[in-house]
């Protein structure tokens, strides 16, 4: 550890806190519908985006109505990129001649990115087309993002308004989600990453001549050692800037290429790194100050930022130690810190990024459900491998995924002042609405939705040897953590991996794709019951016994249950995983 | 519920056509036109034909080059159209094998010398274009000896592609291998011609 390193995680939070405001601000006002600076320019455009589409956007919604839109947008949306995948050798911009993509493949992608989990069985370079990953792929991006974000402001309204049998309309926030915030962002951002040196092309693949060829020994199909002379390196391009903004502002993260963020031609500079890992929580850091001000509480929204915050240092502090750490197996290496290099463990990262920002890129990924990397998880030391693991199982509502943190740690805050209501014995109030049974019971159903969609699927894939063992590179507990960090990214619609999980398989890309819609929709229907049933509810004034949550009481508190319902619910295979590896590594063990 | 099916269908054709189609486009041609280097991959080109990217590692191998990191990007290495990390955990077997294979390699002609981490260890893409000062450092005398170039004159240009931090404290000081080693052959030249 260095106080270099040290210093950039410090101003990484100072440059994030400085931006939370003014964004969050704005967003409440796009929200609600106000006047802002920019109306003369998308005014118009949403006009016509209407009027095409045929939305009324003075028509309200309820709950119930709001879910099914949202159901049936997924679903065309999820269909149109299985079918652009499977028929990608007849549509444009296909320089390397990609054939089409398998369906369970097909099946997996469109699920994991209609999903905004972006987990990639597939290696993109290889795979998918350039039209494919522009119309089938970034498009996604933008729309599961703003799907979340419109979700997150329709929990918002259910905490601010008052006896309202509606929460909005659906396609009106999606639209305002993207166009007021999500792409104009993305234009300016997208080309600094440029400036940098993030592509931005359409042309075929470029093909160099080594300064040095190489010769290599390898088998051919009759068995025989032969030597193959390597005298070019094939380099892939494409439109990686316009889809590398939306992929971290959107919290999606699945890369344009193989190597996601590890890759130059993705994240080149430490500056574009440093903005790559701003843009995974700008905006679910913003929405703390939209939930202040849309309630009329901002003290509220800092109280939840607060706790957020918490959880991101304790993250960070514990990843970057870790990796700081030599692994007591190397022999004849020099893994120290020095000015000359950053030591620790190397496998897996980037030589520009070093130790501090490659756990804290781990970190912040995993905080929010982005999921896009610029170091190998699967490489980490058990204890910083550990930090992304339990980021994606407290729920990933540190900042969190865009909207989804926001609805995710809303629902924890629900149980926060449930618990403290049971405390001391009185009805629970949360801005002056009762939380009764039935808002509890479908708090408590999104809670337990995850945990099981993780623990069986992992607990099924890890006792069947040809299904589910095959596919590992790591043996022994890292195995296991292999396994349990798909399901959890899967159901955590995270999209991160440790990697070396072959999951392109029948298996893992059913029960892969089946973990992120359970993880995805079959949590959203029971926010979406709670946010519409606390609208309709009457506001009661405080009294003496209501507990405040704008407080750092509460901010404990939250904190408090956050952890507790995580490590109750998955410390056993957190301990045969992680925890095992991490002992037997200083007791000398290999596998 | 059909009003809402109606316009999930038509929705999704417009929105596809503006964030898949237009958004794309317009971005590459801004970028195109204002960064067209750096948005098409900054080629280096010598005699007339492309040796490469400044951006993407390259595979070195033998004493007379600076060699980069290990490579799990393809079959061979730093394959630029399959990137990708090792994957393998700490505690794997496979991983401290090929460690120790690197070490004695590296070592050469000066066992016991500690190699530094980042020469040993495969990078999360498989191309990555940089070592730390220490890796260059310490194959200094190695290819000093197989070029006949002082090690003070190694040493200035080792420097000389070596950048420090962004904006002064963003990453880590790293040498570019590939532009290093374009210069030695560059040096080698003027060496001969003398």
């Amino acid at each position: 550890m260095t106080w270099s390193g040290w210093l950039q995680i410090l101003i990484f939070f100072g440059v994030l806190l400085v931006m939370v405001k003014p964004l969050g601000v704005y967003m409440a006002r796009v929200f609600e519908g106000e006047r802002t600076f920019a109306d003369p320019l998308f005014r118009p455009i949403e006009r016509l985006l209407y009027r095409l589409t045929g939305v009324d956007e003075s028509r309200e919604m309820r709950w119930s109505e709001y879910g099914i839109a949202m159901l049936l947008f997924s679903g065309v949306t999820m269909l149109l990129t299985y079918g652009i995948q499977r028929l990608q050798t007849i549509l444009p911009w296909n320089p390397q001649k990609l054939g089409a993509v398998a369906p369970d493949l097909a099946f997996n992608t469109a699920s994991s990115f209609t999903t905004n989990t972006n987990w990639q069985a597939y290696t993109p370079e290889s795979t998918m087309s350039y039209f494919t990953q522009m119309v089938g792929l970034a498009t996604h991006n933008f729309w599961s993002a703003a799907v979340g974000m419109a979700l997150a402001v329709v929990f918002i309204r259910g905490i601010a308004r008052r006896e309202s049998k509606t929460v909005g309309n659906f396609w009106v926030d999606m639209t305002r989600a993207t166009m007021r915030i999500l792409l104009p962002i993305c234009v300016v951002y997208g080309l600094v990453l440029v400036s940098q040196g993030v592509v931005q092309n359409l042309r075929p693949y470029d093909t160099a001549k080594l300064i040095q060829p190489q010769t290599a020994a390898t088998t051919d199909s009759n068995g025989k050692q032969v030597t193959q002379v390597i005298d070019t390196q094939a380099i892939a391009q494409g439109p990686v800037a316009s889809q590398e903004a939306i992929k971290m502002l959107g919290t999606n993260g699945g890369g344009f290429f193989n190597a996601n963020s590890a890759h130059p031609f993705e994240n080149p500079t430490p500056l574009s790194n440093l903005l790559e890992m701003l843009s995974i929580f700008l905006i679910p850091a913003g929405l703390t100050v939209t939930l202040g001000r849309m309630t009329k509480s901002p003290r509220h929204g800092w109280a939840v930022f607060a706790a957020m915050a918490v959880l991101f240092f304790a993250g960070v502090i514990v990843a970057y130690s870790a990796e700081s750490q030599p692994n007591p197996l190397l022999h004849g290496v020099d893994q120290q810190t020095t000015v000359a290099q950053a030591g620790g463990n190397m496998e897996g990262k980037e030589v520009r990024f070093g130790i501090a920002n490659s756990a804290l890129f781990a970190t912040v990924t995993t905080d929010a459900s982005c999921g896009a990397v610029n170091s190998m998880h699967d490489s980490f030391m058990p204890l910083g491998g550990l930090v992304p693991l339990v980021n994606i199982l407290l729920g990933e509502v540190v900042f969190g995924g865009v909207g989804a943190g926001m609805y995710g740690i809303l629902i924890m805050v629900v149980l926060t002042v449930f618990i403290a209501g049971l405390m001391v014995g009185r009805t629970p109030e949360y801005q002056g609405k009762k939380i009764e049974a039935y808002d509890v019971k479908m708090a408590m159903l999104y809670v337990l939705i995850f945990p099981l969609s993780i623990l069986i699927l992992a607990a099924l894939a890890s006792i069947s040897p040809v299904f589910g063992l095959t596919a590992l590179t790591n043996n022994g507990p890292h195995g296991l953590s292999e396994i349990l960090y798909a399901y959890a990214s899967a159901t955590g619609n995270n999209g991160s991996a440790f990697a070396g999980l072959s999951a392109n398989t029948h298996f893992y890309n059913f029960t892969l794709g089946a973990a992120m819609l359970i993880g995805r929709f079959f949590m959203i229907v029971p926010m979406l019951a709670v946010a519409g049933n606390l609208a309709g509810k009457k506001v009661v004034p405080p009294s003496s016994g209501t507990f405040p949550v704008t407080t750092p009481l509460f901010t404990v508190l939250l904190v408090s249950v956050i952890l507790i319902v995580g490590a109750l619910t998955f410390f056993p295979a957190l301990t045969l995983g992680p925890v095992l590896e991490h002992l037997l590594l200083h007791a000398g063990k290999a596998f | 519920m059909r009003r809402n099916l109606i316009t999930s269908f038509l929705y999704t054709i417009v929105t596809a056509v503006l964030l898949g189609v237009a958004y794309p486009l317009l971005m590459t041609a801004l970028a195109q036109v204002f960064f067209h280097d750096k948005a098409n991959g900054q080629m280096i080109v010598r005699n007339g034909s492309v040796v490469g990217s400044r951006i993407i590692g390259q595979t070195f191998s033998g004493v007379s080059y600076f060699h980069g990191r290990p490579s799990a990007a393809g079959a061979n290495g730093y394959d630029a159209s399959s990137s990708g990390g090792s994957n393998y955990g700490p505690t794997n077997k496979k991983y401290i094998d090929r460690v120790e294979s690197s070490v004695a390699e590296l070592q050469g002609d000066n066992p016991g010398a500690p190699v530094p981490i980042d020469l040993v260890t495969a990078s999360g893409s498989g191309l990555d274009p940089d070592i730390t000062p220490a890796a260059a450092e310490f194959q200094i005398p190695t290819v000093a000896k197989a070029r006949g170039i002082s090690a003070e004159e190694l040493k200035q240009l080792v420097a000389k592609h070596t950048a420090e931090r962004q904006l002064g404290f963003l990453g880590e000081p790293r040498v570019n291998v590939l532009e290093l080693n374009l210069e030695l052959d560059n040096a080698n030249s003027r060496v001969v011609s003398k």
